[in-house]
Order: structure tokens, then C-alpha cells, then sequence
């Protein structure tokens, strides 16, 4: 058993090259569970971010700090009544969360955590993931659809006009950085190892470019995953202080919490595209410039101190609990907390794992980085009027991302074009 | 907006401030001397040998004349009948109305003569009273011939022993001249008046409200129905027939569902 | 972004004439009436937009809206009855409730009402107490709406901001009076509280807090460019069309109008400071946000000379304890952070008023609901209502 493990460990390469089921099913469990805790801590971490950027503190009760409420609010939802409206289409109605969750988590097959930490490299990977998160648009018609009322449907009717709109911008930009990956062996790729390893190769993120055009089309689908992910500023489908509901009104229970997760896993989704094709995927900053065996070590040595910040929080949070009776569950609690972070954090320090977990460390840290922007701007802004959102999608992205597309060719081919000039003048 | 009269037309009455008790003999002799009202009684109790010495609270009423130191406004302050040798002092005038002198009255006087019934002013504030026959032509010229142009309140207030019953009353501002002006009409019960919609738009909800309270139609409004009650509550409650703990007992009990609301 | 005007259909003021204003035909039990395109959408009593118990029937066309119908009348108290019923005294209490969000400024419009029927006027310090504690509530009350309004539109962090300064006023109308909300602060003939100790330096420490304050809510909204889309060229209101339905406060303020009842017909001491009437100029939604923004700054350079120049003194009239006002009537009004509170007061002579009108800014304002909404888009409804800064309890009373 422990030498299949060393073996398969030797390997370099996912699951997928390897041809292992095995693994590859191993693998996806662990996406899957990931996913789902990572859903999880969302959850909470919304509350709280949220919260203070509103100068209040969020839930504080249901464990130290809140830390237990997303578990509360799990086990709410599926101890509440399941209703099903009286004329749905109850097949229909059934399947409906169950598609949007599962294309959300079928994107996940070709994410790259790090050079042999995806389940699998498909040669077409992004490919793959744009087509099967449009695969969601159709789950969330079948949800207004099928709750047999009028305005779920015109809500999810809005919500599928603007997802699919915003997917227009969003493959313009995909196709920028895809260029971006020609210039320097002359072939580009689709596949999502692929597209990092030629930003190592380059030695630039894309998102620094040709400035500014790769920012600008960073820019471009950063504002367009927002939108294809019915998120602040662009939540007006499923806002609660507007006139029409959103799709899933009529879902309660179990059901809103597949839609909930669903949401949730598709922006995990799209930010660890952006990662990927323009933060430089799982690669550590400065690679190129700041490299040798004493970079290296002290880069490997962030996952643990992360940890261990992490724990030191805990512990000082702990000790600054109200020294009542009332709290001392919850501060004991904290405490276990930090402390067992505190052990993972020293598990992190051995050497054999420290090299292995750096590229998923920093995979998380840029994905959780476009998660503190989802939280930031739906604390800051108002939303948008449905028709000009749908304004901002054709009318100012579509263009900006052609002209992006453009000029990025034209400048990647700028060598090619002025030898040829050079080649012709005698 | 200042007031044309400062400082008090009505006295004082300190012993009132202090305590609840009413006062048991009316004002000696020596406040003949004290016309200006002002009720020089610091000490509760005056010697009055024509108190009686029954006790204070013997009379609820003689605190009337004490309290009836306040203007003209009540004549029929209760002078007691017992007690008080002397008459209580001669009650100060309080405002009264003064007849408004100014071009506008003179212009819709000379045009519609009898039509203004009067014109005053009362503590600085101008009003006409006109008849209801030609109440919307006056109206309509206050907004165009005299810039009139904003109609702050419509309302109504019921009489219920006057033989025209209700006052209704309009109440206009002129941005131009900066001044407020009412119009008031007088009309029996059952009478309508021609509804000022025509005229300032906003009269379209004060109307209702007015119709919905006491019950006086308006023709030519485009829409008049209740507007604070449910539309098919019976009863006016503005009126002074309606007694404060009345409600429409079957309309609860259709729609609430409720014996009664009390 | 440019032009903002093509990118609204804003009402068409002027398609009805000055009088007429159409009505809808909603006989929703024949809804074969309706075409085929249009829909009868009723954003119900209870909804987290209307701020209060307010029905809104609307008639749509796809997402445009066609005609408006506001049904009210669902927080009628029957206040001007209970005033024929009451003392003058003992009715004090009641006018807070109305206009529950700015109870300060109700009271001070029935104490002056009631004042002129006495023919007498509070003494200088009262004057003062009253126009600081009046301005301070009308901060409160631009607070309230600006985090509701806020709200409405998406911005879910104004309204905390908000919220938060606000608790600085409250606190000191608690320690003036003992309530937070429903103050009850005047008496008939001044104030019956003196200024407690300190009073001064809390209403200075207040003002130097919270102008930096309002520019963290102007950084957060007024250069947004989602705020500015939002709340640009909806709802217009024209001049003309502001008069001639009545309306008054900030809403005709921002049409363009510079009409303020402090300054055209001064009461209490307002005619000793020295502050701006902030207009707009399209009458937009956006204009109406900038004046209440504006006259939250202006009702602070207000308290600063009212604390400045805050006069020693008595604080209550001399009137008898036992009201009987002399026979007449009166109105008078004052400008509320709404707009114009009105009271008209008829005495007989006894006890009780004989008729008690209360004028509410709010009722006549809620009726231009319908011009400014036609034509615009279902969620822009959301955003007018909340401009027009309505309180149900004044509406219905």
C-alpha cells in the first residue's frame, strides 16, 4: 500500500497522463470534498468580510466567532419542508439543481492545483470548462421553468440573458492569453498546464504582458466573471429588493442550498481561470528572477508561516474571549482551532511535504484573493438596472475585448511583421 | 412669520404652575384695580372672608373665573353662582378678525359682490369666505389672475348645528407674492362642489381625502373614492356624528374575520 | 459613461395637460381587458422596498411602466379625530407619531401652530433649543432615507454608515429628553427640558464628527458610476410640474425651485442664521440625492451658530396650564425634512380643538408618484419610491 503510494508520488505527471482510474478517482474525491469545505469557509468568510466592511461583526454566536454558523445554517436547510410547487414539472424541477451543481463541479477536472495536481490535462482544458459552465445557463432555465410561476421564470429568463452575454467577453479575453501563448514556442495551447507553463516559459504573468493589454484583458474577464456568476454589482436577477424573484424562489431546503453551492463552486470556478491564465497559476511570484536553492527555501517555508499566523489569531482570539462561564466552550473551542492549525502548520514544515504543497498554497492563496474581491464588491456597490447591465456586456465589453484581441495579435506578431518589412525594403 | 401681537394677551396664573389643586374664592376687590388681567395671586390662599371655608375642592368651578383669565374667548366662563362677591375682572380681548383691505378684495368684490360673504384677517393670516356657487371661478382666478399657483390643502371642517354644515376649506400660496390666502366655502350636507383637479392636480388626493373624512362629493373629480379607508367602509368619521370608538363593525367582520376591532 | 438621458426613457411630463391625469382602468377582475403585452403587477403591502405599508399597482408593459395606482390608507390611525378628543396639551404626544422618523420636527410645527392661536411666540432660548434639536432631526431624518435609499438600489453599506452616525443624535436627544424616538421634546410655549450639561459641547462634537462622515458616504455614492447610472434622469420632476401637484421639500428643491420655508416665511429664530438653500437642476433622483446631502451640511453650520449664539433666558411662555385657545383658526407650517408640515387648528374656544389638520409633505409628495414613474423600468420604481423619501405614518396619518 505505502509503496503504491511512493510509486504513484514518483511520477511525475496527473492522473490523467499517468492513466491511473485510481488516482484520478482519488483525486476528483478530494476536489470534491475541497469544493464543498471551500464552499463552506465561503460561506462564513462573506458574513464576516461583509459584516465588517459594514462596521458590524456578523455572527459571533454559533461558535467562537461564527466559525460553526455555515454548519448551522447546512443542517438548517436540510431539516426544512421540501416543497414542490403544485403544477411543476416535478422531473424537471428535480434535475435542475442537480445540473447546475454538477456542471459546476465538472469544471473542476481540469484545474491545475499545480503540475501534477489536476485530476487530468486535457489538451482542449479551457475549452472544456467554458462549454461545460454554459452547461449551467441551461440548468438555471430549467429551474424557472419547471416552478411553474411566472416570475421565477422571467428571473431566470434575465439571469441566463446575462450569463450567456457575459460569456461573449469572457472567451474574447480567454483568446488574448491563449495568443499570449504562441509567442515564444510559435504554438499555442489550450490545455490548462499548458497555458502556465508558458508563462513560466515567458517569464511573465500574462496579466503583465504587454502592458496594457494584458491587464486589459485581465480587466475584461475579471468584470465579466462577476457577471456570469449573477454576483454584486450584477445580482439584480436574484436581488430581494426588486419586483421580480430569481430562478430559484420556489427552492427551498435542500434543493437552495444545491443552487447555493452551485453558485458558489461556479466562482471558485471562473476565478481559478483567471488564476490560471493570467496570475500565473500555481507558480510563486518571481520565479525567473528570484531563483536558486535560498529563494526557493524561503518561498517554502509561506504555506506553514500562513498557518501559523492563522493559529496565532485563533489563540489570541481565544484569550481575549469574555472570561465567563457562558464562553468557555467557545474558547476552548478557538482553541482547539488554532492549535490544531497550529499542528498543520508544523506538518507543513517537514521537508518532504514542504516542496509538495507550494503550488497548491499558492494556487489557493490567488483563488482566495478573487474571492476577497467578490466580497468586496458586493459590499460596495449598488447594482446594476438590468438593461444596462446588458449595455456593459455588448455595448463597452465585447468591443474593448476585440480591440484587446486585436492589438495583442498584432503586437505578438510584431517581430514576424517587421522582419518581414525589414526582408522586403532593400 | 411674526406674530402682529406679542407678548401676552393672557395672564398669568402662577399659582396653577405649582399646584393641581383649584383655587377656592375668586379674585378680591383690589384686582378691580388690576384691568390688565394680571392676576397678582402669588399666595394660594387670600384672605377672603367670603370664601367660603369649605374646603378647596368644595368648587370645581370657581377656578373657572380663575382660569377664566384668559380672553374674551370664553363668555361663558363659569361664574359661579355662590361664591364670589366680586365679579371676575373684565377679560381681556383676545384677536379678533380684522377686515382684509387690499387690491384682490376689492377687485373680487367689486366683480362678484355678494358672492364674498368676507374677507379678514385673523392674528395675520388672510381668509375670504365665498359662496359655493362661485367658489371654483374664484379659485381658478386666484391661480391664474393672481399667481396662486400652489394649493398647499384642501379640507374640511363640520358644523353640525350651522345649516350649512361644512366649511370647506382651501388653503393657496402664491410663490410670487409669498403669501398664504385661504378660501373658505360654506355647504350644506349633501351639496357638492366642483372639484378643484382642474385646477392644481394636487387636488386629486386632498379631495378624496376630504370625500373619504366627511363625506362632501366632488364633481368632476376623475376618480373619487376612498382613499384612506377601505373603499367600502360605510361611514364618515370626520363628522361630528361619528363617535371616536365607532367602526364599521360588519366591515371588520367580513374581512377580518374578527368580532370587532376593540 | 456620457449622455445618460438616451440611456433613460424618462417620463414624458406634459403628455396629460395641467389638470388631467389619467387613470388607470385597473378592473382587475376583468383582466381580459388587458393586451396582450401588458401586466398588473402589485408590489403589495409588504414589501422591503415601499418603507412602510404602502400597495403599489402597476401597470407594466414588459419592464416598461404605464400608469401607477398607490393604494394607502394601511397605517390610518385616525389622528385628526383623536385630536378632537384631546387637550391641546395631550395631543402633543400624537403628532410624533406621524412622521415617526422626524419627530422633532412634528412637534415643533404643532407647538407653533398652537402658539399662534394663542397669539404668543417662545422665548429667545427656547426659540434656539428648538431650531437645534430641529436640525439635528433633520440630519436623523436624511440619515434614515439616504441608508434605505441606498439599499434600495443595491448599496447595501451606506446603510450601516448611516446608521452609525445617527446613534450620535439620538444619544442626544436621549439626554435631552428622555426618548430616542418619539421625543415629545417642545411644550406648548417653549421647552419644558433646560439643556443639560453639556449639551453645547455634544452638538459641537457632533458637527466636527460628522462632516467627515458625510464625505465617507459622498466618496461611497455621489462619483459612483453604477450610483450616478442609476439615479441619473430617473424620476424627473419639472418645476412646473412639482408646483403644480404640490410638492415641496427637497424633491422641489432639486426640480430647481429655491423655496425653503425657513427662509421665505421664517419662523422660530431662523431669520438670525445664516445658511443656503441647496437647488438642483434636473429634478432627477441623483439631483434630490446632492440637496439632502447639501442640507445635512447646511443644518450643521446652523447648529454651529445656533450653539454659538444660544441665548440665556427662560424657556417656557407664560400660558395657563389649562389651554383654551380663543376662538379662531390658523395654519401654519414649517419645513420638515420632508417638505411642508402644515397644521390647521380651529378653535372654539374650549378645551379641545375643534378640527385639527395635519398637512403631511408626504401624502401630496407620494401623489406625484404617478408622473414620475411612467415610462420607466420596473426596478427604477423601487428607486423613485425611495426618492421621494415617504413615511407611511405621515401619508395616511
Amino acid at each position: 500500500m505505502l509503496d503504491a503510494i511512493t510509486k504513484y508520488l514518483n511520477t511525475r505527471g496527473t492522473p490523467g497522463e499517468a492513466g491511473s482510474m485510481l488516482w484520478a478517482t482519488i483525486y476528483i474525491l478530494i476536489i470534491t470534498i475541497g469544493i464543498s469545505l471551500a464552499v463552506i469557509a465561503m460561506n462564513w468568510l462573506e458574513r464576516k468580510i461583509l459584516a465588517h466592511m459594514q462596521i458590524r461583526l456578523g455572527p459571533m454566536r454559533v461558535g467562537p466567532h461564527g466559525l460553526l454558523q455555515p454548519f448551522a445554517d447546512a443542517l438548517k436547510l436540510l431539516i426544512k419542508e421540501d416543497i414542490i410547487p403544485e403544477n411543476a414539472d416535478k422531473l424537471v424541477f428535480w434535475s435542475a439543481p442537480v445540473v447546475v451543481t454538477m456542471t459546476a463541479f465538472t469544471t473542476f477536472l481540469v484545474v491545475p492545483f499545480g503540475r501534477e495536481h489536476a485530476v487530468t490535462d486535457m489538451n482542449i482544458g479551457i475549452l472544456f470548462m467554458l462549454g461545460i459552465s454554459s452547461l449551467g445557463v441551461l440548468g438555471i432555465i430549467m429551474a424557472g421553468w419547471s416552478s411553474n410561476s411566472h416570475y421565477p421564470l422571467m428571473g431566470s429568463l434575465r439571469s441566463s440573458a446575462q450569463m450567456v452575454s457575459y460569456e461573449v467577453a469572457m472567451g474574447l479575453a480567454i483568446v488574448c492569453a491563449v495568443l499570449m501563448t504562441s509567442l515564444q514556442t510559435g504554438t499555442g495551447t489550450l490545455s490548462m498546464i499548458g497555458i502556465v507553463q508558458a508563462q513560466a516559459q515567458q517569464h511573465t504573468w500574462f496579466i503583465f504582458k504587454f502592458f496594457p493589454l494584458g491587464f486589459l484583458a485581465f480587466a475584461i474577464f475579471a468584470i465579466a466573471m462577476v457577471a456570469e456568476t449573477n454576483r454584486a454589482p450584477f445580482d439584480l436577477p436574484e436581488a430581494e429588493s426588486e419586483l421580480v424573484a430569481g430562478f430559484h424562489t420556489e427552492y427551498s431546503g435542500f434543493r437552495w442550498s444545491l443552487f447555493f453551492l452551485a453558485e458558489y463552486a461556479a466562482m471558485l470556478a471562473v476565478s481559478s481561470i483567471a488564476v490560471t491564465l493570467w496570475l500565473g497559476g500555481w507558480m510563486r511570484p518571481f520565479p525567473h528572477w528570484l531563483h536558486g536553492p535560498i529563494w526557493d527555501l524561503a518561498f517554502s517555508f509561506l504555506p506553514a508561516l500562513t498557518l501559523l499566523v492563522l493559529c496565532e489569531l485563533c489563540l489570541v482570539g481565544a484569550a481575549r474571549m469574555p472570561k465567563i462561564p457562558q464562553m468557555k466552550i467557545q474558547t476552548i473551542g478557538l482553541g482547539l482551532f488554532g492549535l490544531l492549525l497550529g499542528f498543520a502548520g508544523l506538518v507543513l514544515l517537514l521537508p518532504g511535504v514542504r516542496e509538495r504543497v507550494q503550488d497548491i498554497y499558492w494556487f489557493t492563496v490567488k483563488i482566495a484573493f478573487f474571492m476577497y474581491l467578490y466580497i468586496w464588491y458586493r459590499g460596495t456597490f449598488p447594482r446594476y438596472r438590468f438593461d444596462q447591465l446588458m449595455k456593459v456586456g455588448w455595448k463597452v465589453l465585447l468591443p474593448t475585448g476585440l480591440g484587446v484581441l486585436i492589438a495583442t495579435a498584432i503586437w505578438g506578431l510584431l517581430p514576424q511583421i517587421s522582419s518581414a518589412i525589414l526582408g522586403v525594403l532593400p | 412669520m411674526a406674530t402682529e401681537q406679542k407678548g401676552m394677551a393672557v395672564p398669568e396664573d402662577n399659582k396653577e404652575e405649582n399646584s393641581v389643586l383649584p383655587e377656592p374664592k375668586p379674585p378680591e376687590g383690589t384686582t378691580a384695580a388690576s384691568a390688565s388681567g394680571e392676576g397678582a395671586k402669588e399666595k394660594p390662599s387670600v384672605p377672603d372672608s367670603e370664601t367660603k371655608p369649605a374646603t378647596p375642592v368644595a368648587k370645581p368651578e370657581t377656578p373657572a373665573p380663575a382660569t377664566g383669565d384668559k380672553p374674551a374667548a370664553a363668555p361663558a366662563a363659569a361664574k359661579p353662582a355662590a361664591p364670589a362677591a366680586k365679579p371676575a375682572p373684565p377679560k381681556p380681548e383676545g384677536p379678533k378678525p380684522e377686515p382684509w383691505q387690499s387690491e384682490l378684495v376689492y377687485k373680487l368684490k367689486a366683480q362678484y359682490g355678494s358672492g364674498i360673504k368676507e374677507a379678514s384677517t385673523y392674528v395675520g393670516q388672510k381668509y375670504l369666505v365665498v359662496d359655493s356657487s362661485i367658489a371654483y371661478e374664484i379659485l381658478l382666478r386666484m391661480r391664474d389672475d393672481e399667481l396662486y399657483d400652489y394649493c398647499v390643502d384642501i379640507t374640511a371642517v363640520h358644523y353640525p348645528k350651522r345649516e350649512a354644515q361644512f366649511d370647506v376649506v382651501y388653503i393657496l400660496y402664491s410663490f410670487h407674492h409669498n403669501e398664504r390666502v385661504r378660501v373658505k366655502t360654506q355647504i350644506k350636507d349633501g351639496e357638492t362642489l366642483r372639484s378643484a383637479v382642474a385646477i392644481w392636480p394636487t387636488s386629486n388626493w386632498l379631495e378624496r381625502e376630504v370625500y373619504d373624512m366627511f363625506g362632501i362629493g366632488f364633481e368632476g373629480h376623475p376618480e373619487l373614492k376612498r382613499i384612506l379607508l377601505p373603499e367600502d367602509w360605510k361611514g364618515h368619521p370626520l363628522r361630528k356624528e361619528y363617535p371616536i370608538l365607532c367602526q364599521d363593525q360588519q366591515w371588520v367582520k367580513n374581512n377580518l374575520g374578527i368580532e370587532s376591532g376593540q | 459613461m456620457s449622455d445618460f438621458e438616451n440611456d433613460y426613457r424618462h417620463a414624458k411630463s406634459g403628455q396629460s395637460g395641467p389638470g388631467v391625469v389619467d387613470y388607470l382602468d385597473l378592473d382587475t377582475k376583468d383582466q381580459t381587458y388587458l393586451d396582450a403585452n401588458e401586466l398588473v403587477l402589485n408590489m403589495g403591502p409588504q414589501h422591503p422596498s415601499t418603507h412602510g405599508v404602502l400597495r403599489v399597482i402597476l401597470k407594466l408593459d414588459g419592464e416598461k411602466v404605464l400608469g401607477t395606482e398607490c393604494i394607502i390608507g394601511y397605517l390610518h390611525r385616525g389622528v385628526e379625530k383623536i385630536a378632537e378628543n384631546r387637550t391641546y396639551a395631550m395631543f402633543n404626544p400624537y403628532v410624533d407619531r406621524m412622521d415617526y422618523v422626524a419627530a422633532v420636527s412634528n412637534g415643533l410645527g404643532y407647538c407653533e401652530a398652537v402658539e399662534k392661536l394663542l397669539n404668543t411666540e417662545a422665548p429667545p432660548r427656547a426659540q434656539y433649543i428648538r431650531v437645534i434639536l430641529t436640525e439635528l432631526c433633520r440630519i436623523a431624518s436624511h440619515q434614515v432615507w439616504l441608508g434605505t435609499h441606498a439599499l434600495d438600489i443595491g448599496a447595501l453599506t451606506p446603510l450601516f454608515y448611516c446608521f452609525r452616525d445617527r446613534e450620535e443624535i439620538l444619544r442626544i436627544f436621549e439626554k435631552y429628553c428622555g426618548a430616542r424616538l418619539t421625543t415629545h421634546a417642545f411644550r406648548i410655549g417653549g421647552c419644558i427640558y433646560e439643556t443639560y450639561d453639556g449639551f453645547e459641547q455634544d452638538c459641537l462634537k457632533f458637527c466636527d464628527a460628522f462632516l467627515p462622515k458625510l464625505d465617507e458616504y459622498e466618496e461611497l455614492l455621489t462619483t459612483n458610476r453604477i450610483w450616478v447610472r442609476r439615479t441619473k434622469g430617473v424620476g424627473i420632476l419639472k418645476p412646473e410640474d412639482c408646483i403644480a401637484l404640490g410638492v415641496t421639500g427637497p424633491v422641489l428643491r432639486a426640480a430647481g425651485v429655491k423655496w425653503d420655508l425657513r427662509k421665505a416665511q421664517p419662523y422660530e429664530c431662523y431669520s438670525k442664521f445664516d445658511f443656503e438653500v441647496p437647488t438642483g437642476l434636473n429634478g432627477d433622483t441623483y439631483d434630490r440625492y446632492l440637496v439632502r446631502i447639501e442640507e445635512m451640511r447646511q443644518s450643521v453650520r446652523i447648529i454651529r451658530q445656533a450653539v454659538d449664539g444660544l441665548p440665556q433666558g427662560p424657556i417656557m411662555a407664560k400660558i395657563p396650564k389649562v389651554l383654551k385657545p380663543p376662538v379662531g383658526e390658523v395654519y401654519t407650517s414649517i419645513e420638515a425634512p420632508k417638505g411642508e408640515l402644515g397644521y390647521f387648528i380651529v378653535s372654539d374656544g374650549s378645551l379641545q380643538p375643534y378640527r385639527l389638520r395635519v398637512r403631511p409633505p408626504s401624502f401630496v409628495n407620494l401623489q406625484a408618484l404617478d408622473k414620475m414613474v411612467r415610462g420607466l423600468l420596473v426596478a427604477d420604481v423601487v428607486a423613485v419610491i425611495g426618492t421621494l423619501d415617504i413615511v407611511l405614518g405621515e401619508v395616511d396619518r
